[in-house]
């Protein structure tokens, strides 16, 4: 549906005279027909200004850009169709909701201005169907000012989908709400992309957010995607030092392989002892490596534990310990670092006190590093 | 299903946040046009006439160095020099003095009734300074002047105690004049100031002089000198109180020798362009160090748009006597000048108020002005005048903002400056260039409606930059993308959501310029010719034949007119804030 090929961005620096600055470099993907896909990375990485480069809000050095079976962008070719011509929906992150419109008025406004103007009686039926899928048929009087963030929100969804457009574009649209109102947000924006199957790409920096909405994830960095898969590959698999530390939270051992074996199991040598990990892709013995293991994945016990014939089992002092009801996070000492480990409220290790980890094998993932 | 733009070269590839559209550009390249040429072309002829004798029927004009060895050789160009600088300094000074005193009151203490006095503030900038003037003769003339004659009244003597014909009284009309200019410009500083800055001064131990000295007048000094600088300049340019009251007594400053110059015969004017060349100088300077202050300025803006409430200091009984300075001020700024132009409007001749005039009150004055021959052209003209230019100052800024401000086009910040130049023109030497360049390229416009509409738009197109840039920068970019997005054209998205939106600064920019416009007089004067008068051409011919009180009557009824302008101003200013230029 959506094909993103060797994206090139740049802008002019605030200093005008100095050298333009590099956004995206080199973007690439494909979306599906009807997919919910999610541009996730750190602010600055590049995805805003792919997101807009889709849009034709920005105008890309080098690359091409198709949407369905139409070129909107083509450095090669130059062709650059205008954004008011791609037919795209866009919900921007401040909602640019227009102050001097009503509801029913913003909302008709991009039937009111494409051009093929449907008559008075379809642009009405179809402002207050689209409308009534957000929620918002009773306020379509209301002047838009007097909108809560959440029903701004809606409407400029509404806006962005009532011109049936090819491609939804959504630009950070829960970062401007409150904690409880992004989640009911996060369940509404999902049950709307399925039961209408519009094609979507959404741009994040919230790493919660894009594994609970999306069916693939682009993670970016510096410019350049870093990884693409499903939000499970991401968070259970992933390919480098950056997915792991920006995907959820991890601990990270640095060290080398050790040996290595077929399955793609590996024995990995770091500061505080051995450890069997996984890894994706082909290590030799002496690589170097970092080790990453998310706190859930270590398991706590209070004394050595008999089973799971003593691998991937170290022994650390307790250094802080956060009691949060359903669970407690305990920052471990071993040797010079701190891990991070997820327990169980029923474990008792005081401050000061030893404890034992197991760093579970399958969740144990050794990433390649470059030598220092 | 391609629409390729060939058109595009590989420079334009360049990210530029909007994408090129034909019928944009057309209209981007027509405000560029306007501005360079409304900006530019008559300095051009400025410069171009000082160097040349003035061409007659029996010689052409030649090149010549003379216009500027006349102006500088002879010791009346350094009395000339001495006394602008004297009358700029005085004027500047004293309008600073009153308006930060009042703004300080107004915004920092709990005098009373301070709203009622920030709303009569705007009062004064609808009475045209020719009227002022005249206003403050009749107050202050050695011989008619009220003032004096109630003092030797009371005292028993002959003397004249105030003289308005003096260097003195120009400083202190103009100073007046100029004070709620001040005034509001101080307001603004004192009022974007964050208390939290003075606070954490206190917390940290200062006690008021220490805060007082160290952080707020720190803070508001680049604000106080620009203001300065502005009042300086706009008092070099001020032509009815030195052409009122300097030139009946010899005492000569740039903008009055500027007219003479014209007016003698055979008018000189490549002296006059000499003059203007060197007040043009000054003027520029004192705008261009104005304009570096205020940028400096914004380093320490502290204006966040939060509704916060600068802590108020509390004067204790003393804040009966800021009121009554307040009350001070208005009488003689507002209440006595109109009051003596009310009563000299009801006499057949100007006679002091006695109980023996007050019988001869008559209506006649009105009845003389409005049927008289060239008021219903002169209104007529003024309105034409006033709403064509506001409109179109600020229908083309909103262009010229939008690039300025929303575009990344190389060399926009020029099209800023071009916009904003004509600040540094005086009235007297806008109309002169203007004049100049229309009789060496006659297209047919000398003389008439248009040369002074152009005139106008020229002086007034800084102040729609102002009012347009401000509220410009509150659209949010996303607004308009939003409408791009929607599918509407550039020219669809400008139409019905940048200019909407735009509407309140707009609005109050309009009234602003129509307000100006009337009372314009420096430029109007070298550029009317009969058919085309002004209001204010007309007051100031009716001063020239001595008609007082007809002048009064309609000075009277213009000051009327215009007050019911600003209470619109007013309502509107309340939803975006009016401001002076």
């Amino acid at each position: 549906m959506l094909k993103v090929t060797g994206l090139c961005t740049e802008y002019a620096a605030y200093d005008q005279r100095a050298k333009p600055v590099r956004a995206a470099q080199d973007v690439s993907f494909e979306v599906a027909e009807g997919s919910f896909f999610t541009l996730l990375g750190p602010s600055g990485c590049g995805k805003t200004t792919t997101l807009r480069s889709i849009a034709g809000l920005e105008k890309p050095v080098s690359g091409e850009i198709r949407v369905g079976e139409r070129l909107v962008y083509s450095s090669a070719r130059n062709t650059f169709v205008a954004p008011n011509k791609r037919n795209i929906g866009m919900v921007f992150q401040s909602y640019a909701i227009w102050p001097h419109m009503n509801v029913f008025q913003n909302a008709a406004f991009p039937l009111q201005v494409n051009g093929a103007r449907p008559g008075k009686k379809a642009i009405e039926e179809k402002v207050m169907r689209v409308l009534a899928a957000v929620g918002l048929d009773q306020l379509a009087g209301r002047e838009a000012t007097r909108l809560s963030g959440g029903q701004q929100q809606r409407l400029a969804l509404a806006r962005a989908l009532v011109m049936e457009p090819h491609l939804l574009l959504l630009d950070e649209p829960l970062s401007n709400l409150d904690a409880k109102l992004r989640q009911k947000m996060r369940f509404e924006l999902k049950r709307l992309q399925s039961e209408l199957g519009v094609t979507t790409v959404y741009v994040t920096h919230d790493q919660s957010e894009a594994l609970a909405l999306s069916h693939e994830i682009a993670v970016m960095n510096e410019g350049r995607i870093v990884q693409i898969g499903s939000p499970r590959d991401i968070y259970d698999a992933p390919r480098s030092r950056f997915v792991a530390d920006f995907v959820g939270t991890t601990n990270f051992l640095e060290g080398e392989i050790a040996a290595g074996s077929d399955d793609g199991r590996y024995t990995v040598r770091t500061g505080v002892g051995e450890f069997s990990a996984q890894a994706i892709g082909m290590l030799r013995t002496g690589d170097p490596i970092v080790l990453s293991v998310r706190p859930e994945d270590i398991q706590l016990f209070e004394r050595r534990p008999e089973q799971h014939d003593g691998s991937n089992i170290c022994e650390g002092i307790v250094e802080a310990r956060v009691f949060l009801g359903e669970c407690v996070d305990f920052g471990i000492k071993l040797g010079a670092q701190t891990l991070f480990a997820r327990g169980h409220p029923s474990l008792r290790a005081a401050v000061g006190e030893p404890i034992f980890l197991r760093l579970n094998p399958e969740k144990c993932i050794a990433l390649a590093e470059a030598p220092h | 299903m391609q629409t390729a733009e060939q058109a595009l070269s590989a420079r334009e590839l360049r990210p530029e946040p909007r994408v090129p559209f034909d019928f944009k550009w057309l209209v981007i390249g027509l405000a560029v046009a306007l501005a360079g040429y409304l900006a530019l072309i008559p300095l051009g002829f400025l410069l171009w006439q000082s160097f040349f004798t003035p061409s007659t029927a029996s010689q052409a004009a030649q090149f010549t160095f003379g216009n500027y060895r006349d102006a500088y050789s002879s010791l009346e160009t350094a009395r000339l020099f001495g006394n602008s600088l004297r009358f700029a300094a005085g004027t500047s000074t004293l309008s600073f003095l009153v308006g930060t005193a009042l703004a300080w009151m107004n915004e920092r203490t709990n005098t009373p009734f301070k709203k009622v006095f920030f709303s009569l503030s705007l009062i004064p900038l609808i009475i045209p300074g020719i009227l002022f003037t005249v206003s403050w003769i009749f107050l202050a003339s050695p011989k008619i002047g009220l003032i004096n004659l109630a003092l030797q009244d009371t005292l028993g003597t002959h003397h004249a105690f105030v003289n308005v014909y003096s260097i003195w009284g120009m400083i202190w009309v103009d100073g007046l004049h100029y004070s709620p200019m001040a005034f509001l410009l101080m307001s603004a500083a004192f009022r974007s100031m964050d208390p939290s800055l003075e606070e954490s001064a206190m917390m940290s131990g200062a006690n008021m002089l220490q805060v007082a000295g160290r952080i707020t007048l720190r803070l508001a000094w680049p604000a106080a000198f620009a203001t300065l600088l502005i009042l300086f300049v706009r008092a070099l340019e001020s032509f009815e109180v030195p052409a009122l009251l300097g030139m009946p007594v010899g005492i000569e400053v740039f903008t009055s020798s500027i007219y003479q110059a014209i007016h003698r015969y055979p008018s000189q004017v490549g002296l006059a362009s000499s003059y203007a060349v060197t007040l043009l100088c000054i003027t520029s300077v004192g705008i261009y160090l104005q304009s570096r202050l205020s940028s400096q300025g914004n380093r320490y803006a502290t204006v966040t748009g939060k509704g916060f409430r600068p802590r108020l200091i509390d004067l204790g009984r003393w804040r009966y006597l800021t009121a009554g300075l307040f009350v001070l001020y208005f009488l003689l700024i507002v209440v006595l000048p109109f009051l003596v132009l009310l009563w000299s409007s009801f006499q057949r001749f100007y006679s002091v108020p006695s109980a023996a005039a007050l019988k001869h009150l008559t209506l006649e004055p009105y009845r003389f002005i409005i049927t008289y021959p060239t008021l219903g052209e002169s209104v007529w003209n003024s309105v034409v005048l006033s709403l064509s230019s506001a409109t179109t100052i600020m229908l083309l800024t909103s262009v010229i903002c939008w690039i300025v401000v929303k575009t990344r086009l190389p060399g926009r910040w020029l099209l800023d400056n071009l916009a904003s130049f004509p600040m540094v023109f005086p009235g007297l030497v806008l109309g002169l260039a203007i004049m100049i360049f229309y009789l060496n390229v006659n297209i047919g416009i000398y003389g008439t409606l248009w040369i002074m509409f152009i005139a106008y738009v020229t002086r007034f197109l800084p102040y729609g930059m102002r009012y347009n840039t401000a509220s410009m920068m509150q659209i949010h970019k996303e607004l308009e993308e939003s409408a791009t997005m929607s599918g509407a054209s550039w020219t669809t998205a400008f139409w019905r959501v940048v200019l909407p939106l735009l509407k309140p600064g707009l609005m109050a920019g309009w009234i602003y310029i129509v307000i100006v416009s009337v009372r314009e007089l420096s430029s109007s004067i070298l550029l009317y010719s009969p058919g085309s008068e002004v209001v204010s051409i007309t007051i100031w011919e009716l001063w020239q034949n001595g008609q007082y009180v007809e002048l009064s009557a309609l000075g009277v009824m213009l000051i009327m007119a215009l007050l019911l302008l600003v209470i619109a101003a007013q309502f509107i200013g309340k939803r975006f804030g009016i401001q002076e230029a």
